[in-house]
């Protein structure tokens, strides 16, 4: 199953993210913290960009609603639904089309009760009907809408995030680790939501720090490595480190228990001092010196790969 | 009654009056020590230099028994303790009254002036705290900052001086000083005379007051709208509108809470010198004269009346949050 045989519900190319810095005074830098990202969700797929945790990843799912700080820039095209995004149509679709759920339950108003979050302060009869459908369908009691934030449990508080989430009609949900601090088993059922949700020809963009939990669910995964996607690749890939193409890729799968567990020397490059070239050069066991010129994306293999030595 | 909700609530005022009641005794000690270490002769003070030179012995030893000079301090210290304990302030040596009287005038008079201040530097610097915290870096946000600091590290007296000087010599719209007309029957003075002499105190004290709210008002808006669920109600799509009004308001509420109660504090201190510069006839004016002349009762009077006012603004404060914040509100029913 490839991205190929479906259409596309979003399509990011070339999305670069700087953020402008006053260091020392009034000396400005620009800090490049994406840079020329690829990555797609096709109808029904379920798509994990996968990365370790604060390498910018959150910062992916701000650009494509257009909510990045005020010293934040971000170049690139975005696509939804073959559509491409200005930022005024991004405006529009957001919240509707495109829907957020973010990790936890400090993205609620905490002095506002949940049920009139959930509405967005509206109170119309429908809207409260379909909120109640919805309380129903996530198996929250109706009394959490008189329920503060702070008194919603770990789950309850996912489950309301998602309401928040399908209050309207979303084509796209991108979910920014949706299921930190939870193990394996407790994340894959809190998954399942996604899942059905993708299988009914929408998408979502999964991000997430947890490699295990994007093998469980996911249709594809993007790896993410210092600021951009060095993989993109078939879950179905990762069931043998031959059939993966970057050397950053197959350091991760040796990485995991099932695999030997092997550790990997080194740290990502803070996007400050980033090398020239591959990004992953320094680490890599097969750098040569034609890495640090241009690395140009390549499809093999229906993957796409950012490495001049992936075969 | 669910008494269990309320129970925590009560346990705090139970704890708060038992600590006022500390704080008070401490701040007494403390005022009486200074008052009676201070180089201050009282009768030196109260009759002046001539009228020292002029004074029989007897009569100076009458006056010195008056004011109690050849009495162990901590036996002053008793008698007047005990005296309020049951609700005798004393008289004061300077007004030859007792001290409750004179506390109350002239803490109504105060207390017109703080209020009006009170009022105005919480609504003003609330609502510039809040738009210059909207616009950061904006021009707006640049403009009230800048005033705001401007403002506040201005010395009050001098601010005074300086608004008498365009209003009351240059414009001579308003009085120089006083709470009423200087020659004319009490029972003649109006309200709107009255209104006339409190507009540059009152004035005065809320420019200062407003600096200072904005200030932290501005601080908090900054945070608030760097909070994740200010950035998630964008990405749901919600009008910028939607989000102040339905979320940052709503959360700069507590703080705005706290400032405005802890800020009364800081009024009482700008009353004293206001009332100086104005003459105001207020509580903080007498408390000089008090000081100044070695007025042990009355300055002891009022240093206890206003450590209660300030501590009872604080509680306030607390229990208004206990109220408005639902964390505390309804964290007892669920523990």
């Amino acid at each position: 199953m490839t991205c190929m045989n479906h259409k596309h519900i979003l399509q990011i190319k070339n999305l670069s993210v700087t953020f402008t810095q006053y260091e020392q005074g009034l000396r400005k830098t620009d800090l490049r913290v994406i840079r020329n990202l690829n990555v797609s969700v096709g109808e029904g797929e379920l798509v994990a960009v996968v990365g370790s945790s604060g390498s910018g990843k959150s910062l992916l799912a701000h650009a494509i609603l257009g909510i990045l700080p005020q010293n934040c820039d971000a170049e690139g095209n975005i696509w939804f639904q073959e559509e491409l995004l200005s930022p005024e149509r991004i405006k529009e679709l957001r919240g509707k089309k495109i829907v957020l759920v973010p990790q936890s339950v400090n993205y609620l108003d905490p002095l506002e009760k949940v049920g009139k979050q959930v509405r967005k302060e509206q109170n119309e009869k429908s809207l409260r009907r379909k909120q109640e459908e919805l309380f129903d369908f996530y198996k929250l009691p109706q009394k959490t809408a008189d329920l503060y934030p702070f008194e919603l449990s770990g789950g309850m508080a996912r489950r309301v995030l998602l309401t928040t989430a399908m209050m309207e009609s979303p084509r796209l949900i991108i979910a920014d680790e949706p299921t930190p601090g939870l193990h394996l088993e407790a994340a894959k059922k809190a998954m399942s939501h996604f899942r059905e949700f993708a299988d009914k020809g929408n998408g979502v963009l999964l991000i997430t720090h947890d490699i295990e939990l994007a093998l469980e669910v996911a249709d594809r995964i993007a790896v993410f490595y210092a600021g951009t996607t060095v993989e993109e690749a078939p879950v179905a890939d990762f069931q043998s480190v031959d059939t993966l193409r970057h050397p950053y890729t197959k350091a991760l799968w040796r990485a995991l228990p099932q695999h030997g567990f092997h550790p990997f020397p080194g740290n990502q490059p803070y996007a400050k001092d980033m090398p020239n070239g591959c990004p992953f050069g320094p680490r890599c066991p097969q750098l040569t010196s034609e890495c640090e010129g241009n690395i140009q994306e390549q499809t093999i293999r229906f993957g796409r790969v950012r490495c001049i030595h992936a075969k | 009654m669910d008494i269990g909700r309320y129970s925590g609530i009560l346990k705090y005022v139970v704890k708060s009056i038992i600590k006022i009641i500390s704080l008070l005794i401490a701040v007494s000690i403390l005022s009486f020590v200074l008052v009676s270490a201070s180089p201050v002769d009282p009768v030196r003070a109260y009759i002046g230099e001539v009228g020292m030179a002029n004074m029989s012995v007897e009569n100076l030893a009458k006056l010195e028994a008056y004011f109690g000079i050849n009495t162990p301090p901590i036996e002053r210290y008793w008698n007047w303790f005990t005296g309020f304990v049951q609700g005798d302030m004393g008289s004061s040596l300077l007004y030859r009254q007792p001290v409750a009287s004179v506390i109350h005038v002239k803490f109504m008079n105060s207390m017109v002036l703080m209020t009006t201040a009170w009022i105005f530097s919480g609504l003003l610097g609330f609502l510039f705290g809040i738009i210059a915290g909207l616009y950061r870096g904006r021009w707006i946000d640049k403009a009230i900052k800048g005033y705001s600091l401007l403002i506040a590290s201005m010395p009050t007296f001098w601010l005074a001086l300086v608004l008498v000087m365009i209003f009351s010599v240059w414009l001579q719209i308003l009085p120089i000083g006083l709470s009423v007309p200087i020659g004319v029957n009490a029972a003649e003075v109006s309200i709107l005379d009255s209104i006339k002499h409190l507009i540059l105190p009152a004035l005065t004290l809320s420019v200062i007051g407003i600096a200072n709210i904005t200030l932290h008002t501005r601080e908090k808006m900054i945070d608030i709208m760097g909070e994740d669920y200010i950035l998630f109600a964008k990405a749901r799509g919600k009008s910028n509108l939607s989000i102040i009004r339905h979320h940052a308001l709503r959360n700069i509420l507590l703080p705005a809470i706290t400032l405005q109660f802890a800020s009364i504090s800081e009024i009482f201190g700008g009353s004293v010198l206001v009332e100086q510069v104005f003459s105001y006839p207020g509580l903080g004016k007498a408390a000089v004269s008090a000081g100044l002349s070695g007025d042990a009762p009355l300055l002891l009077g009022i240093a206890v009346i206003s450590a209660a006012l300030v501590f009872f603004g604080n509680l306030v404060a607390n229990l208004l949050y206990g109220i408005v914040d639902p964390r505390i509100r309804r964290g007892s029913a669920y523990e």
